[in-house]
This record gives structure tokens, sequence and C-alpha cells, in this order.
């Protein structure tokens, strides 16, 4: 038609506010707001100290004044939080360091967290124990301290974002649409904090120091988290974790602290496995060592995994089959009476086997599948998943050839002898007894460490490049001479190897490999769906990434087993609300960042490869 | 078929030596389609030759087919007398790269990393190495550094090797694609509409960078829309129409060559004055926009029937 377009009738945007007003989301005036957020966590302090309840019969014996328990203690290190934070607000000297991003909303969420956790532990009580009848005079105070503090963090005025009026002629629907709209973005404005300003340079000791007491604040956090030993405990210690999580975030403490781990990437890492190896000593029963060897192996795979999903951009679905290789080639040859081949191998060439029947399988199934693209290959390793546990389960004797015993699976797999040292057994080191699944646990570690360095090593180097490059653009990567199909086997072998590395160990750990471990989707990890879901929550591509979401995918349906049927439906939500509000997953890879959140927050330049 | 009309008297001083890239007989077949047929091109080395074409000539289709994206459905490339595999790493291998035409950079890798990913065939260090990491990958590794920081600083990116390669504005994306297919020391550059979507002094400055490039000892062949960009660039031009060849030969021979004006403008019916015709058209769009506004066709349809006539 003609070439006269009109222009678009811009709405004339309004005014521009001249300042839009500092206020609250409780009104309040600004100082008497901070008073009584710190009036408040001072009052949550103390009152932390007396008896919440008469009776011992709620877990954590909340009846002594003067010493908390439980519960109690959570809600001690919420208000501590909550008043230090407070005092960096005031600019207390001393404190300021805790905030480099402004104190003001990392206060509103230590002071939900205390909240959150002081009011659960209350109405817990009430509804445990039948009756507020049941609450002392203390657990009065913690829940007006609580609330006080609370009502005082949301009272401190905040930058509000200027918002557009609903249009009078929009639908009542679309009104409150909109009106919804405009007080989320003011909701979510109260807890928006500045940029870390420009942090002073450290000596390396000092920071070295740091990276030490950050590595042991996380092998404490972790160690209570596993160790707690009722419902309460665990649900006040998520609540504490998440929020006091995100308070420091927003203090701009994580990120501080991320910059310095970053510049000693080495000795963090080397801390880190010092620290987790540490673990086993803080147990006084195998119990929680047995935890840890299983989160162990779910997290090794899912680097492995990473691998292949995450630099390469391989989906793939069956990956828990190269796991069950490993297994089932490491139950084979380890004496086990139940093994039809009646051999039993030394460690060293037991793990030789695991790895090496995996990375045959991986390239049998890599070389014709690798040539699909996407949802293809999904959809192929997905079949082989299945292939795998079917095939394994037929080999019977009675549908097919008697290699792997069908669904009895092969049983009573000895413990491994290496050197000498009887894994199996207990031993004392200094004064510590460490049993079976701890010595496992200690195996165990040494084969992340290898899956670790062989993640890091391959990643930063020609053929890593390569797989970034094959994920971001395969005809493009083509055009620069690289050998897709080739390079695209070698991450899918490297990634199958590792797996069945890990596989090698878990036969030994588990004492049965049967079928049934080894399915696509089953509520206990690791299966190929949890697999999945550790890398995409941890983190693709990054190496801290997939072990901490296996560790999170582990322990939290292990600890919510009081939910019953509903686990996996609460799990399944939790799920979708991260994916949601934090797509780019826990650890991001600052490429991933940059990807999800156009515009806020992220920085244009990359120092590192990875994270 | 169509005349080939060479003029090798236009070269510049560096006279072109040897062959570096001979297509002969280059055809491609999608199905009942013929996008490319018979397609002969040389380029020697140090030339820089052009390769222009109304959209939808072919003309990407033709560089596909010589890098190997394709596999021609006839006749054969050679690239310095050796016949090119028919895989499109193996190309960049022996020594053609290329860029395209809508920006394919590695976009969530940064500046230096999509330069060193264009190493990728000059570097030998595979899994086992990166693993063990000797001396020998450490070394080659900074070697590969160099040498890309080098190529970036050729083309002034050298300040921004740690940005994210999706961050940089157009026109220095177009460089780091060029810059990226430098980094695997090609002998022949295919370019692909480098200029699109560039202000006039972008355009300038790429002009330069190709010509640096020639220096290099690189021959280019480049397909372009913008014929200033062309003429002033190219030593030899060939059009492509329909998927042939229509007319090769220097900027003066091809502008003149009435087929290619005729190619891009529309042939003038025979007999037709050019001013009448000129008047007719001006005629029939003010009736066409008279009609879109009023609703009324009046003569200026019936003019524009004439004219398909």
């Amino acid at each position: 038609m003609t070439t006269q377009t009109s222009l678009a009738d811009t709405p004339d945007s309004p005014p521009a506010a001249a300042e839009p007003p500092r206020r609250g989301l409780v009104p309040l005036p600004a100082a008497t707001a901070r008073a009584l957020a710190t009036g408040g966590a001072a009052l949550t302090v103390v009152s932390a100290f007396l008896a919440w309840t008469w009776t011992s019969a709620f877990p954590g014996d909340l009846t002594v004044y003067g010493y908390p328990g439980g519960l109690q203690w959570q809600v001690l290190i919420a208000g501590v939080l909550t008043l230090l934070f407070a005092l960096a607000s005031y600019g207390v000297k001393g404190t300021r360091w805790l905030a480099p991003a402004g104190a003001d909303a990392a206060l509103k969420l230590a002071a939900l967290a205390g909240f959150a956790t002081a009011w659960y532990t209350l109405i817990a009580i009430t509804v445990k124990l039948g009756g507020l009848a049941n609450l002392e005079p203390g657990g009065y105070v913690t829940g007006v301290a609580t609330l006080a503090a609370l009502l005082g963090a949301l009272a401190l005025p905040f930058e509000r974002p200027a918002t557009d009026p609903a249009d009078p002629e929009d639908t009542g629907w679309d009104q409150f649409k909109h009106n919804a709209g405009n007080r989320w973005s003011v909701f979510k404005a109260a807890f928006t904090t500045g940029p870390v300003n420009a942090s002073r340079a450290l000596p390396s000791y000092v920071e070295i120091l740091i990276i030490t007491a950050v590595l042991a604040l996380g092998l404490g956090v972790f160690t209570y988290g596993i160790g707690t030993e009722y419902d309460e405990l665990f649900i006040g210690f998520m609540i504490i974790a998440g929020l006091g999580f995100a308070a420091l975030n927003k203090a701009g403490l994580i990120s501080r602290a991320s910059e310095i781990t970053g510049r000693h990437q080495n000795i963090t890492i080397a801390g880190a496995f010092i620290a987790a190896a540490l673990f086993p000593f803080t147990q006084t029963n195998d119990q929680f060592a047995t935890i840890g060897v299983y989160i162990l192996i779910f997290a090794t795979v899912a680097l492995g995994l990473n691998i292949v999903v995450g630099l390469a951009g391989l989906l793939d679905l069956g990956y828990v089959a190269f796991l069950g290789v490993g297994a089932y080639a490491a139950a084979l040859v380890s004496g086990s009476p139940t093994s039809p081949l009646g051999v039993h191998f030394p460690f060293w060439a037991a793990i030789l086997v695991g790895a090496g029947a995996s990375l045959v399988f991986g390239v049998l199934i890599g070389a014709p599948t690798l040539r699909l693209r996407g949802d293809y290959l999904a959809i192929v390793t997905l079949g082989f998943g299945e292939i795998f546990r079917i095939t394994v389960n037929n080999t019977d004797g009675t549908s097919g050839p008697d290699i792997t015993n069908g669904s009895n699976g092969i049983a009573s797999i000895p413990n491994l002898n290496i050197l000498g040292f009887d894994l199996g057994a207990e031993h004392a080191v200094a004064g510590i007894t460490i049993g079976r699944f701890a010595n496992y646990f200690f195996l165990m570690l040494l084969i992340t460490a290898v899956v670790v360095l062989v993640f890091r090593r391959s990643g930063d180097s020609r053929i890593g490049r390569a797989w970034v490059a094959i994920r971001e653009d395969e005809t493009a990567a083509l055009a620069m001479g690289i050998n897709g199909f080739r390079v695209k086997l070698i991450a899918f072998a490297l990634g199958a190897s590792l797996a069945g590395l890990a596989g090698t160990v878990q036969a030994h750990v588990t004492y049965t490999v049967t079928p049934e471990q080894y399915l696509f989707a089953w509520p206990v990890p690791p299966n190929s769906a949890f697999l999945l879901a550790a890398v995409v929550l941890g983190g693709m591509g990054t190496m801290s990434g997939p072990l901490v979401g296996a560790a999170l995918l582990y322990l939290i349906p292990n600890k919510l087993q009081f939910l019953g049927d509903y686990q996996l439906f609460a799990f399944g939500i939790a799920l979708i609300l991260l994916m949601r509000f934090r797509p780019e997953g826990l650890i991001p890879n600052r490429r991933r960042q940059l990807e999800f959140h156009e515009t806020a927050e992220a920085p244009t330049v990359l120092s590192k490869t990875g994270a | 078929m169509t005349t080939d009309t060479t003029t090798k008297d236009t070269a510049p001083a560096t006279a072109p030596g040897e062959t570096v890239l001979d297509a002969r007989g280059v055809t491609m077949r999608f199905g009942g389609l013929t996008a490319v047929r018979s397609v002969d091109l040389t380029v020697g080395s140090g030339e820089i030759v052009g390769l222009i074409g109304p959209n939808g000539a072919g003309k990407t289709t033709f560089f596909n087919c010589l890098t190997g994206l394709y596999i021609p459905t006839e006749g054969e490339v050679r690239y310095k007398g050796t016949v090119l595999p028919a895989k499109s790493f193996k190309v960049t291998a022996a020594g053609i790269a290329r860029t395209f035409q809508n920006i394919r950079l590695f976009g969530n890798m940064t500046v230096l990393e999509n330069v060193l990913v264009g190493r990728h065939t000059r570097t030998k260090e595979g899994l086992w190495s990166a693993l063990v990491r000797g001396p020998g990958f450490h070394r080659a590794e900074a070697a590969s550094r160099t040498r890309a920081m080098e190529l970036l600083e050729f083309i002034g990116l050298a300040d921004k090797a740690e940005h994210l390669s999706r961050n940089l504005p157009y026109g220095e994306q177009r460089k780091l694609e060029i810059a990226r297919a430098l980094a695997s020391e090609p002998g022949l550059l295919l370019l692909d509409e480098p200029t699109a979507g560039m202000n006039p002094q972008e355009t300038r400055a790429t002009e330069e960078l190709v010509f640096a490039i020639r220096d290099m000892g690189i021959a280019v062949l480049v397909i372009e829309h913008d014929m200033r960009f062309i003429f002033n660039l190219c030593d030899r031009v060939a059009v492509l129409v329909q998927g042939e060849k229509l007319v090769e030969g220097d900027s003066q021979t091809v502008q003149q060559d009435e087929r290619v004006i005729a190619a891009y403008l529309g042939e003038p019916f025979e007999g037709a004055p050019g001013t009448e015709e000129a008047a007719e058209v001006a005629a029939a769009e003010a009736g066409a926009t008279g009609a879109a506004e009023t609703g009324s066709a009046g003569p200026a349809g019936s003019a524009g029937k004439e004219n398909d006539r």
C-alpha cells in the first residue's frame, strides 16, 4: 500500500514525578522504624534464652532459661544477623563491612528470617502440644520481638519505582492485573539493593583467611543441616538458611566472597575438599556419612553430566545408564558370589573395567546418535536409558543369557580392600571412629576430585572452547573448522566414563546393584531426571553448581519424608518456583546470568571462563 | 552459455599469480529448484573478487557450496589445485575461512574466546593434553592467545577482549567475525555481506580492513549489495542472476553491462524511450497512492497493465 505509515499513537508518558516519595511498606517515620527494627532484633536475641514452652514434649527442649535449644538457636542466629545489619544500617563503626551493598534490604530479609522461624516455632508448638496454653511468656516475647523487628524493617524507606496508574477504560480484571503488577514492582523495589561498592585491596593472607572462614561456615551449615534430627528443626533450618542466604546476598557479602574466591580459585577448591574431608570427623556415628557418600556419588555423576549438557549442550536424558554400566561392570568383577563371572579384580582393575565399559557404551551409543540435534538426541538417549534397564532385567538366564541375574541384581558385593586397607571395617583415626560409609566417603571424595579436575581442565582448553562453540552455534562452529561429530563424541564418551567411575564405587557402597536403581525418574536420586535437575538447578556449565544442586536435591527429599505422598509434589513446586525466579540456577555461570537477565545487575565483562 | 569476459589487465600491482580458488561448473539443485547453475569462478592470490546479484540470485548458496556446507550437485571446487573435501570443517582446515550474512558469533563466549575458537584448526591439543597439561599445552595455549590478541589489535578490539561478544555493537560484531575467520590462517577469505547494516563511515573502515587483509596475502571473495563498496574494492566482479553467472570483469565492464542493469532495474521494453517510461512510472505511482487513498483506480491502472504487456 502506501508508504505513509502513521506513527503509532504513543501514549503521552506522564510527566516524571519530581521525586518518588521515599516511604516504607509500613507507614512509620524512618527514625522510628530503624529504632524499632534494632530494638526488636536485640529483644529477639534475648528472648532466645528464655523458655518458650513448659514441657519437653516439643523436641529440642525449649524449656530452659538461659540456654537455647533446637529452634531457639536458629532464632538466635537470625536475631544476631538482624541486629548486625541494623547496626550496619546505622553506620556503626566496625559493622560497615557487613553490608557493602547497603544494609536496608538485607535487614528486611534477616528480620523476615527471624520472624518466619520464630512464628513457625510458636505455631508448631501450639499445634503439636494442642493450644496456646503451652506457650510460656518467653514464647510471647519472641513473637512480639520478631514481629516488631519485621515491622520496623519493612517501614524503612526505599526508592519507590515510578508506576503508571491503571487505564480507567480497562475492564475490572485488567485494572486489577495492572494494579497488582504495580504493587509487585513496589514490593520488589523494597528489597532491591545498590551496587556493591569497591572493595579495599586486602593482603592475600587475609583473603585466604576469609576463604577459610567461608568454607568453615559452609561446612558448619551443611553439617548442621544434614544432622537436623527432627522435622521441625529441618524446616526451621530451611527457612533460615534460605532467607539468611538471601539477606547476605542483598548485603553484597556473597558477591564480595565470590570475588575473593575467584581470585584464589585453586586454594578455594583445595579448601573445599579439605572441608568436605573433615565432614566425617564431625559425626559421631556412620548415619550421616551414609548420606554424605550418596550425595557425593550423586554430585559426581551430575558434574559428569554437566560436561555433556552444560558445556557441549547435548541433552542426555539417559545418563544414569552409564552409572549403571559402570556399577554392573564393577559388580561383575567384584568377586560377588552371585556374579556369574566369579572373578575378583583388585580395585584399580575394577575401576578401569567400570570406567572402560562405560566409555565403550558411551561411544557405541554416541556414534550413531550424535548426528542428531537437540530434541531428537534427547529422545534417543531417553530410549537408551530404558533399553539398558530392560536389557539388564532380561539377561537373567531365562529371557536371555545369564549375565546380570535379572531383577534380583548382583548382590552381596564384597567390600573393597585397597592396599590392605579394608573399607568395610571401622578404623580409629585420632580417636575418632571412621566407619564403613566414612571410608567410602573418602574414596568417593577422591573420585569427585578427579572429576572436578577433569571438568576444570577440559573446560578451559581448546576442546572445551570447541564444546561451548558447538553449543552456541553448531553451523558456525563447523565453519570454524571444528569437527562437530568428533568433539561431541569426546564429550559424550568422557561424560560416560566419569559416570562409570562413580558407578564402580557405588556398586560397593550399596552392596547390591539392581536394574531398579537406574531409572529415568524415581523419588530417590540418582536417576536421569534428578541428575538433569541437579545440573539445571545448580547452574549449567559451572563446576560448583551441580555439586550444590545435587547436595540440595538429595538432602531435601531425604529430610522431607514426613510429607509422605506429598513429598514429590512439594518438591516439584519448589523446582518450578526456582526456575521461574532464578532460571540460571543457584550458582550461575556468568554467561547464563547475562543470558537470562539482559540488563539487570549483570557484569558486562567476564574475567574467567565459567565460574 | 554466458559470455565470460575475464579481463586480467585491470589487476593491481600485485599481479595475481597462482589460482587460489577454482570453481568449475558448480551446480546446486534443491529438488526441482536449481539455485546455482554451472557457475565458474576463479580467484587468484592477492585478488579481491566481488560477487553481486539481486536478492535470491544464489550468491550465498554458491558460498555454501564453496565452504562445504552444501555439497554441489555437479561441478567441483579446487583450492590451490586440490579438490575440496565435502565437510565444512575440512574446508576450513584446508584454508578457506568465511563469515556469515547474518552474524553467527558465539554470543556467550568472550571476544577473545571467539577468536581462539577460530584457531581450532591450527592447533592440535586434544583432550589428553588438556587433562595432563604438559609444557606443550601451555606453550600452545599461550601462542594461541598471543596470535588471537594480535588479530584483535589488527581489527581494533583488543581492549574489549574480555567482553561477551553478544554485547558488542553491530559493527564490531562484524569485525570480530572477520577476525575469527582470519584466526584460522586462511589463504582465501569469503565475506558474505560484510557491510550490511553499516553506516558510510563503518563501510569505509571495512573497506580499509579488506585492503589490509589483501595486503597480508589473503585472497578475498566478497558478496555485497553496496555497489560503491564493491566497485571501490574489487579487482574483478562477477554478477550472478538467477543462479547463473551473467558477466564477469572489472568494475567498468560490469557497471556498463546492459544485462546487469536489466537484472537490477528490470528490462526496458523495446523501443520505449527512457523518459517516457519514467513519466509513466511516476504517473502509475501517483495513481497507486491516489487509488489507495480515494479508491479511484482510473487511468493509472490501465497504464500499469500496458507496462506489463
